[in-house]
Parts: C-alpha cells; structure tokens; sequence
C-alpha cells in the first residue's frame, strides 16, 4: 500500500471540527484586565485609561523587548527547556552593537577607526553575538545533557560579566542617529510584532515547528521517529539567542547607548509572558499568539498600575502574583485534560 | 554483510531478494551485567503470520523483542532480514528497514494531532516549504481506511484512549511499510470490544503479508489469533509449535518446565483470627466494593490482569488515594486510612508495585534505603537520629536477608534488582508490620533470589504476619497463596481457596 500517493478519492472522512483555540480565554483575560483599569481609571483618576494613544504607545513600547526575547523562550519552553540566560544575553548585544554604533563625533569611541558605520554592521554584530550565546546554551543542553536551568544559570552570570567586561564597566554612548533610529518611535512594535507573526508560521507550518513540540510532547517518541535530537536543540537555543540578541539591539537604540546593566531581569519577564500566555512549562504545548497576549497582559499590568500611582515595589508584587496564577491556571488545565 | 543503509537502498529500489523466511535469528546472545538475559536463542518469522512469542517474565521475549526493534545489539548470533544478514544501530534505523514496534508504554506525543504523530519527521512540504496539513490530514484518511480505524485526524492523541492510541501506534507503523510489527501485550489495556477491533486490524495486516510477532501472556489469545508459537524460558529458546496442533497444557509444560508447586514453597501454618477486614471498599472510577479478610499467617493473593484495580486497592488499604466508601478493620476496630501515616502506625507494610519509581531511592545507600520507614519512635532521641542503633539493626536485617552488598554505603542503584527488592522488604520488617502489602513481589528478578524471596515470605506468614501479594505470575499466586482474590475491571471477582484453584479459573474470574 502506498500512502504517498493518496487515492483521488480521499476526500477528508469528516469535516474538520474547529474549536476554540486556547489563546482565546488569554485574548479575554488580557481585555477583561484593559476594562478593569478602564473602570478603576475613571473612578479613581477621572480619566479614560484605554482612550489615550500616547498611553497604549508607551505601554506596547515597553514590552516589546520583553516580547522579542519571550518570542524565543516560548520555543525553548515548548522543548520543555529553560532559558535563564536571555537578559544577560541583552546586555552583552547592548554593549557590542553600541561599540560599533559610535559617531565619530565622539573623540573617546571604543574603536576610534570603527566609528560611522552603518547601522546594519552593529545589527549583525549585536545578532552574532546573541547566536553565539545562545549556541554556548544549546550546545552545552544538547551534548553535555545538563539540565537547561543549570546551563542557563552558568551562561546567566558569564554574559552578563562578559557585557560588563567589554568595557571594563564603562556604557557606551554617541550612537549614531541611523541606528538610534531601530530604537525610535513605534519601530520596536513592528519588529516585535514582524517577529511574532514570523515565528507563528514558523512553529505551526514548518517541521522546525513539528520538531520543537515533538521534542517537548515526548521525548523518547521523539527520538524513535527519527528526530535529530540534540541538532535540533541546538536550534532552538539559538535563535532564542538570535532573538535575545535582536532584543539587546533594540535596548541600545531607544537607549541611544549601551549599559551592561541592561536587560537584567528580562529573561524572567520573557518567562512570565510566555507562561501567562499558555506556554506549558511540561513541554509540547505553547503558541507564539498566546505569548503576544501575555506580553501584553504584562504590559497593561505595568501602564495600569502605574496610571493608577501604585507604588512599583507594590506592582512587583503583584507580577509574582500573576505569574504563579497563571501556572496554577495552566495545571487545572492540564488535570482537567488528563480527566477526559 | 550489507550494511543497514545499503539494505535500506536495495529495499527501495525495489530488488528485494524473495527469502523464504521473512526474519530469521539464529544463536543469538545477550548478556547483561550479572544476568544472561538470551542463551543462544533461535526465531524465525514468515510472511503473512502472526507468531506469539510466550514465557514467564523474564524468560527473554522482552529482550529478544528489543534486539528486533533495534534497541539492544546482540552479543552474538545472526539475524537475517529478508534472507540477508542485517545489523541493526537503532529503533530508527529498524523502522527505515521495515521493523516497526508497538510499544507498551506507547511512544506517543499526547499534546499533539494523531496525524501530526504519525507523520513526524515525514510531513508533507508544500512549494513554500511549508508542512501541508490537508494533505497530512488526507494521507491519514487514507490509511485510517485501508486499517479500518475510525479516528479524526485533527484530534490530539492526549484525548484518546489508550486503545484509539494503540491505533495510532499501528496506523504510525503501517505507514512506515513496515513487513515486520511487534507487539508486547497490546490488549494488556483493553475492554473485549477494543480487543476484537484489534485483532481485526491484525488479521487485515496479516492478510497484506506483514509478519507480525505478538507477545503476550494470555492463553486465549494465542489461541484466536496466533498462527504459529514459539516459548521461551530463563533465556533459552524452548520450541516453536503451530498454533492449531498445540493444546494450553502444552504451552504451560514449555514455559513452566517444571512443577508449580516445587518452585514455591508455602509452608504450612496455622491460620490466626481476622487482622484485617475490608468492606465494600470503593475508589470512584477506579474500583467498586471490595471485600475480604485477611487471617494472621495467611497470604492473600490477588490475581487480575494489568489495569484491573488490584495496585489500587493496594494502594488504598495503604492511604496512599484514600477510599471513597466502604470500611477498614484492622484488628476488629476501624481505621480511617486517610494516609500513609496512618497505615504506618497501624502496622501495615508496603511493598510497591514499581521498585525504582516508588520504592528505592536509587541514589541513597543501602542503610538510608532501609531506615527511612522506622526514622520515628524508638529511634529517635530529642530530635536527633539514633544513628548506632540503626545501623545495627539494618546489619542483622542485612544478614537476615541474604542482601548482597559489598557494604551498607552502598548506593542501592548498583544493586541487582533481587537485592534492591530485599533491601525494600528489609525496610518495611523493620517496621514490625502485622499486615504486609506485596506488590509484584518477584517482578524482573533472576529466579535464585526469587526463590529467597519466596522463603522470605513464607517464613513471614509463619511468624504471624498476614499477607497480601499481588502478581501477575500464576504459578507464584497458585504456589504461594492459602487464598486468592481474583480481580476484574474493578470488581473483585471472587476468592478461591488454594485447593480449588486452578490457572484456569483464576483466568476466567480474571477475564470474565
């Protein structure tokens, strides 16, 4: 029997059910919590929260970074991994894609014969050296077979020295005004959002993708159907490193600097959103939407708390709330799954 | 000798040289540390046959069955595919060359599609390099009606019961154009009308010429679906018979070898009042009103096949999922088994089902292992472990156990199984118990320490201990058992004394 060649009469047995997908109950959760501080803004402060565009603008900016790098960590997640390191990863391509950024205005620029570059040098370089971090992660999971918290933990703290390394502490400044431009207006909403909708193609229509969930689902399944295991991982924490790289990129350009302080705690908000997203911490289940809408609750959580004046320590606090809620949500699901 | 790769090119390009036999394995060893778990075994598979492979656990169908499906690599021996010599590296590579396993424990990823499992790694790609999910979903119409399955393909394996994954397994295997599919007990886990299904699918795959070696430890089975049956005991191939000329006394003198009631002795003792008396107890969905008593110096033993509820109960009695209804006696009074902790302090012992998962921890020693259920009570002083009076007892239980270990820092993973189970017994006679709870006692251990393991028992018994013992090898319940409890889907079936129970009505009780 031939199954490649299906027979002309195979018309699909049943017509496919559609069901609600489960990024949905996230969409309501993350419009439910826009009301409510529609409700607490008029009654607390006398004023609309959600109709004010300079508000939405500076909410969706703030998050961004953290949706580029969570954009990675959804899939590193999704093979049941783990990856601490990203925020570390953010400073170092800070600090590198800023050193290469200076304007030759600048008489003290890190490499005064590299100064005026076009902006497209300090992007791949930013980009290199997030690949880079993130092949240290894969390469250190994949054949070493340390557990991901272990090898991120250790990667966590090298980078972040290397970052502070680099200029022996020093932040780098006088970037020139093309690459400032990366980090302007509302250009890290369209790469965060370019990058969203790039990588929901690429989990739900590519093999790349079949393969990450596969790897998360089942391991072993994983493994006697063929899966080049340790390549693939080796994969997957690379462009999460990409992605941390390009996060880092943007960081230094609406900073028009670099800091290698930069990007500390990142990598936890980056969990965050994608668990507040849908993204099963067990592996094998998880979508890029979700991840946007939990990017975003964490955006609205930010903006509304702050529109509200509660204190930022306050906010913390309430974050850690959120984000062990939504794990708790996501075990009652997964109980309820294996009821059925 | 063609190597895989080459065998997998001539096999595509169509050559495939007709051999008589489709599989042939001839003197094939395999040793593990301390264990020769195959003994110049021999099997041979034809075209269009469904071949039972049946023996006792740990006679080596297990192990003959992984050197098939690629997982182990004999010692020696040769093995023939398609009447070529063949070497296989990996499952991967076994399934490129037309092996395929069904496994027991099912090698499925739940959270996704029963098409996006069947076809991982092989995805249809259109123009754009992106997997085709209509073409997916159609190619898995198709076969879903060539195997006469009625799944929709869009579902996530997760949702479907184990025997609709069991499909899935086979439909995986199938559309690898696999010639040879092992199955290791495939209806351990299904209702009647599952197993029918399946066995319609077995003979369709049998009908295409595919070779299909099916272990299992049912009689009935061999009889409706086998052609051909070959037995196994401790390692060594005993015979192969045609599967209509052999009779279930047959099959039982091959794969026992010798008298049941030699290999397990009971000893004679007499039977004490109640110490226990279990009413009607019930866990919902799992298992319905239960009821026995178990006398002082008696060992209660409870058949049923896999999934019938017996663990549970045992597990129940234990506190371990405390029961919806029903009661516990112990001693004439009632308990409220609501945890462990109550158990413990009535004087019951457990002895788990699964010895790495929840009985030993692996990577403590062999004092650690044996102490943890007695870190209370006597041994205790103002907080502080008795350390010197622990040690002493766990050498004199050490001593009493035969357990053979170089020392007692010995971390309990680099025991073998026979030993890392006294070691567990060890544990729970520390704790003095009046009830013991033995849970596949003797599971995948070689046949001296079961023997000791045996005598162990039954020298409890004799002590006054009452005990239950759980098993699934019927000459071990037959052996052993003064009484037997008989579980089915839930529901204890009936209990058999020792003198009027037989294998045969035992598998009836059990199979209802």
């Amino acid at each position: 029997m031939s199954v490649e060649n299906t027979p002309a009469t195979a018309a699909p047995a049943k017509a496919r059910v559609r069901r609600l997908p489960p990024e949905f109950n996230i969409l309501v959760v993350l419009i439910g919590m826009a009301l409510m501080f529609e409700a607490l803004g008029w009654i607390f402060e006398g004023q609309s929260f959600l109709f004010n565009i300079l508000r939405l603008r500076i909410m969706i900016l703030q998050v961004s970074v953290i949706g580029i790098i969570a954009i990675g960590v959804t899939q590193v997640i999704i093979t049941s991994g783990i990856d601490l390191s990203s925020g570390s990863i953010v400073g170092a391509t800070a600090m590198v894609a800023a050193s290469l950024a200076q304007s030759s205005d600048y008489t003290h620029a890190i490499y005064p014969h590299l100064t005026n570059l076009p902006a497209i040098v300090p992007m791949i370089a930013g980009i290199i050296v997030g690949g880079l971090g993130g092949m240290i992660n894969g390469g250190l999971i994949a054949w070493t077979g340390i557990p991901p918290f272990i090898a991120t933990l250790g990667t966590y703290v090298s980078i972040r020295g290397f970052a502070k390394w680099y200029t022996r502490g020093n932040p780098v400044s006088f970037l020139t005004p093309q690459f400032d431009y990366i980090g302007s207006g509302i250009v890290p909403v369209f790469i965060f959002l370019i990058c969203a909708a790039i990588f929901h193609v690429v989990l739900g229509y590519t093999r790349y993708g079949k393969f990450t969930y596969a790897i998360g689902a089942n391991r072993q399944a994983a493994r006697v159907s063929g899966i080049n295991i340790k390549r693939h991982l080796l994969l997957v924490y690379t462009i999460a490193g990409l992605l941390s790289g390009l996060a880092g990129i943007v960081t230094a350009a609406r900073a028009q600097s670099g800091q290698s302080g930069m990007g500390v705690g990142y990598e936890l908000q980056a969990i965050a959103a994608a668990v507040i997203g849908g993204t099963s911490l067990t592996g094998g289940a998880g979508r890029i939407w979700g991840t946007v809408f939990g990017t975003l609750i964490l955006g609205v959580v930010t903006s509304g708390f702050t529109f509200l004046n509660i204190n930022d320590y306050l906010q913390e606090m309430v974050l850690g709330g959120i984000i062990v809620g939504a794990v708790i949500v996501d075990q009652f699901r997964q109980a309820r799954r294996a009821k059925v | 000798m063609l190597s895989p790769t080459t065998m997998k090119a001539v096999r595509e390009s169509g050559a495939v040289p007709q051999a008589s036999w489709l599989m042939e394995i001839e003197g094939v060893c395999k040793s593990f540390p301390g264990v020769k778990a195959l003994d110049d075994v021999s099997f041979q598979l034809k075209r269009g046959t469904v071949h039972a492979l049946m023996g006792e656990n740990g006679a080596g169908k297990s192990t003959l069955m992984k050197i098939i499906a690629g997982i182990y690599t004999p010692d020696s021996g040769s093995f023939k595919l398609r009447g070529q010599e063949i070497k296989l590296v990996s499952p991967l590579d076994a399934l490129e060359n037309g092996i395929a396993m069904i496994h027991q424990e099912l090698n499925l990823m739940a959270p996704m599609t029963v098409a996006e499992n069947i076809w991982i790694r092989r995805e249809p790609i259109n123009r754009f390099g992106f997997v085709d999910h209509g073409k997916m979903h159609d190619m898995t119409a198709a076969l879903f009606r060539d195997l006469n399955i009625d799944l929709d393909p869009d579902t996530t394996v997760g949702s479907l019961s184990i025997a609709n994954r069991q499909m899935v397994e086979i439909a995986k295997a199938v559309s690898y154009e696999s010639d040879v599919l092992i199955m290791d007990e495939p209806t351990s886990a299904l209702t009647d009308k599952e197993v029918t299904h399946l066995f319609a699918i077995i003979k369709t795959l049998r009908a295409k010429g595919k070779g299909i070696v099916y272990i299992t430890h049912k009689m009935n089975e061999l009889f409706e679906i086998a052609d051909e049956v070959s037995v196994f005991r401790d390692g060594h191939y005993i015979g192969t018979k045609d599967a209509a000329a052999v009779t279930r006394e047959d099959i039982i003198r091959m794969m026992v070898g010798r008298e049941i009631t030699q290999m397990f002795p009971k000893d004679d003792v007499p039977i004490g009042e109640v110490v226990l008396s279990v009413k009607d107890l019930s866990l919902q969905g799992v298992f319905s009103n239960v009821s026995f008593d178990l006398h002082k110096g008696e060992i209660l033993g409870v058949a049923g096949l896999v999934g019938s509820g017996r663990s549970n109960v045992a597990e129940t009695l234990f506190g371990v999922t405390p029961a919806t209804s029903g009661t516990i006696h112990i001693a004439g009074r009632e308990v409220v088994m609501t945890s462990p902790q109550v158990a413990l302090a009535h004087g019951l012992g457990f002895l788990t089902e699964d010895r790495k998962e929840t009985g030993c921890f692996l990577m403590l020693d062999v004092q650690q292992n044996m102490q943890v259920a007695v870190l209370s009570g006597e041994y205790i002083r103002g907080g502080f472990v008795r350390q010197g009076a622990l040690t002493k007892v766990c050498e004199a239980m050490r001593d009493a156990l035969r357990v053979k270990t170089p020392n007692m820092q010995e971390r309990v993973e680099n025991l073998s199984g026979g030993n890392q189970q006294k070691v567990l017994i060890g544990r729970w006679l520390l704790t003095k118990p009046r009830i013991l709870i033995l849970d596949e006692p003797t599971r995948g251990i070689d046949v001296g320490a079961k023997s000791e393991i045996h005598r162990m028992v039954s020298q409890l018994a004799g002590d006054g201990v009452g005990i239950i013992m759980i098993s699934s090898e019927m000459p071990e319940i037959l052996g052993m058992s003064d009484r037997i409890l008989v579980m089915h889907e839930g529901r204890a079936t009936g209990i058999l004394n020792r003198d009027e129970a037989d294998q045969v009505k035992i598998m009836e009780l059990a199979s209802h």
